[in-house]
């Protein structure tokens, strides 16, 4: 797949800001200064920018309690995401959603979502009502091997091959649910093929590899509109971090850790070298990019710190709507 | 028209007026055959039995400015989309703070009475009436069923619509044409001093066979119809106590966590003063529907049961 320097920039500094996002947002809540949970997405960046670097204002994601990566990606504030991390008034929710539900409608961010697979279903509403309305979009639908072992994923992937509906299935496969590693807990190797079982697509990709990401979604765009259905696309990755921040559980090997992590395999530097090797862009380039997303980060946090927290009258606002 | 005519009624108005209105879920195209005839499976289509995926359809496509409603054939059946309703239909406009709004409807029929066992039978209206965002309505006659149809199609929340199978076949005036009822209004169906009556759905009839039976022994009883548990219209139930002095909650659902010890509640804490006695409730035993025809008539709560314990009271 050919990219200009442009395309190849925007994607790597996505895949940086939202590398520095969660940094920053973990050593917060290492630090005592952020409520609540933070499971953070460093190591999964390739497959958030490589998929959004693909979709249009008009389509449409639906993302999970792991979600910031997908969120920065198709286009977020992180003023006003850090701001919801910190319960403050500015934030998208205002302060009633913290870090697992951020949503901005503007942007076809459907939200993010604290049940596993849970956005699955409700990524086919949303396909069902582009549909309906006859708008040239998709919804992505981002969840984890874990959720393919949810009733929602199947009931899910039946519908949407039955009804033609525009979404595409992004499972990122980081080998782990919570602390139980996938190999305990399905048979099969690979998740794709159960695309097979209800009539659509499934391909198994590198998801540390952000072109590989931006050709399956493009792939599997192509193939839903010359009517050869829905994929299910299959990105292996692996999560840098425990489940959240702060779970002190052993679980992971530390070889395979230690190899995942390295700069052979972490798709931020990964990434760096193909874009050298393709003559695209340099060191130079990089070190800005970061000094950008670190600049970026530092004001956000700033903005959410200086915010003011919502006041105890707003509480029962937005339960329900009025008129 | 009966009361099932009246539902169908309903949808038929709502879908001509608003191009958004849709209807989905299981056996719909058969079950709704008239819609289905007119508006063909764009706008009336069958799902498989995925009740999850049904809800998630609904929650989805709601957010996105459709108006779907969804039919789960039993209540029952909400079990298996527990979450899509519980954790995403009511919670997501608050979660989002407000920057969508969801205006679903999921209907069900629900109740016991047709020897359908312990899986076809439950009244699970106040488990939904529990859980903020969520609107709840139980239609008691035709008129009431259109009237309440219409207003959850039009209404920007979700709600979960509950109709006995045992009111299908009710007869009754209903208006012609456009026709909503206001959620959050009771509606006193019959005046007395003597006791007031709190009920919803079909134990609204059973309160009128009662309060009628009564009367012939000289105490006159005010049913009220609560229509809507979520809103619920505090204001009706507690000026009727004001005047009568007594009460008497009575649902079909098991009487052990129902919503007439939220009713009772409200009473004993807002209209104490008033009560000449105990606020008193009437429900099922706390056990699964039954099969058996005797068991099943012993387990439902009748207008013996409302009669005894007014009698109680008086």
């Amino acid at each position: 797949m050919s990219m200009t320097r442009d395309e190849a920039l925007k994607i790597y500094e996505t895949m940086v800001r939202i590398r520095t996002f969660d940094e920053t947002a973990a050593a917060l809540f290492e630090a005592g200064e952020l409520p609540g949970f933070v499971h953070p997405y460093s190591g999964e960046e390739a497959i958030a920018a490589g998929v959004c670097s693909e979709l249009t204002k008009d389509d449409c994601v639906c993302s999970t309690h792991r979600g910031h990566g997908h969120i920065i990606a198709k286009g977020a504030d992180t003023k006003r995401m850090m701001a919801e991390l910190f319960g403050k008034v500015s934030g998208y929710s205002g302060g009633k959603s913290g870090s697992m539900h951020i949503a901005d409608f503007s942007l076809g961010i459907i939200g993010a979502n604290g049940i596993v697979a849970a956005d699955i279903v409700v990524a086919n509403g949303v396909a069902f009502a582009l549909q309906y309305q006859e708008k040239d979009a998709v919804c992505v639908a981002f969840f984890g091997d874990g959720a393919s072992n949810r009733g929602p994923f199947h009931e899910g992937l039946n519908l949407a091959a039955t009804w033609d509906l525009p979404t595409i299935f992004v499972c990122e496969n980081n080998n782990f649910a919570s602390t139980t590693a996938r190999k305990t807990a399905m048979r099969i190797e690979r998740i794709a093929e159960r695309a097979a079982a209800y009539g659509m697509t499934g391909v198994t990709i590198d998801g540390n590899d952000p072109i590989a990401v931006k050709h399956a979604v493009r792939a599997a765009r192509d193939r839903m509109k010359r009517g050869g259905g829905q994929t299910l696309i299959e990105a292996v990755t692996w999560r840098h971090h425990q489940h959240f921040v702060g779970d002190r559980h052993v679980y992971k090997n530390p070889e395979e850790q230690e190899r995942w992590l390295s700069d052979e395999m972490d798709p931020i530097p990964r990434f760096e070298r193909v874009l050298a090797a393709r003559g695209l862009a340099g060191a130079a380039d990089f070190a800005d990019v970061k000094k950008r997303a670190e600049e970026e980060l530092a004001a956000a946090v700033a903005f959410a710190k200086a915010d003011a927290y919502p006041s105890a009258e707003t509480l029962t606002d937005c339960v329900y709507r009025e008129g | 028209m009966t009361f099932d005519e009246a539902l169908n009624d309903a949808l038929l108005v709502e879908m001509r007026r608003d191009s958004s209105v849709v209807v989905i879920g299981e056996d719909v195209e058969l079950k709704q055959a008239a819609l289905f005839k007119e508006f063909g499976a764009r706008r009336v289509r069958n799902t498989p039995i995925s009740e999850a995926q049904i809800i998630g359809l609904a929650v989805g496509s709601a957010a996105m400015g459709l108006r779907p409603v969804t039919c789960m054939s039993f209540s029952d059946f909400l079990c298996c989309c527990f979450d899509e309703i519980v954790n995403q239909a009511a919670k997501m406009s608050y979660m989002l703070g407000g920057q969508t709004h969801l205006p679903l409807v999921v209907r069900c029929s629900t109740g016991a009475g047709i020897r359908a066992a312990a899986q076809h039978s439950q009244s699970l209206e106040s488990v939904f009436a529990q859980f903020p965002g969520l609107k709840v309505a139980v239609p008691s006659t035709p008129e009431k069923a259109k009237g309440l149809l219409a207003q959850a199609i039009r209404d920007d929340n979700p709600v979960i619509f509950f109709e006995h199978k045992l009111l299908g076949r009710m007869e009754g005036e209903v208006p012609a044409g456009e026709y909503t009822l206001p959620f959050g209004r009771a509606d006193v169906v019959r005046e007395g001093d003597g006791v007031t009556l709190v009920a919803w759905g079909r134990m609204v009839p059973i309160c009128l066979d009662a309060a009628a039976r009564l009367s012939a022994q000289g105490t006159e009883a005010e049913v009220i119809d609560v229509m809507t548990l979520t809103p619920f219209d505090e204001e009706t139930v507690l000026a009727s106590v004001r005047k009568t002095g007594r009460c008497v909650v009575a649902h079909e659902a098991v009487l052990h966590g129902g919503f007439g010890g939220e009713v009772a509640a409200r009473v004993a804490e807002k209209a104490f003063a008033s009560l000449k006695g105990p606020v008193k409730r009437v429900g099922a035993p706390f056990s699964p529907v039954p099969f058996s025809p005797p068991l099943e008539d012993a387990w439902i709560p009748g207008a013996d049961c409302v009669v005894e314990a007014i009698q109680e009271l008086l």
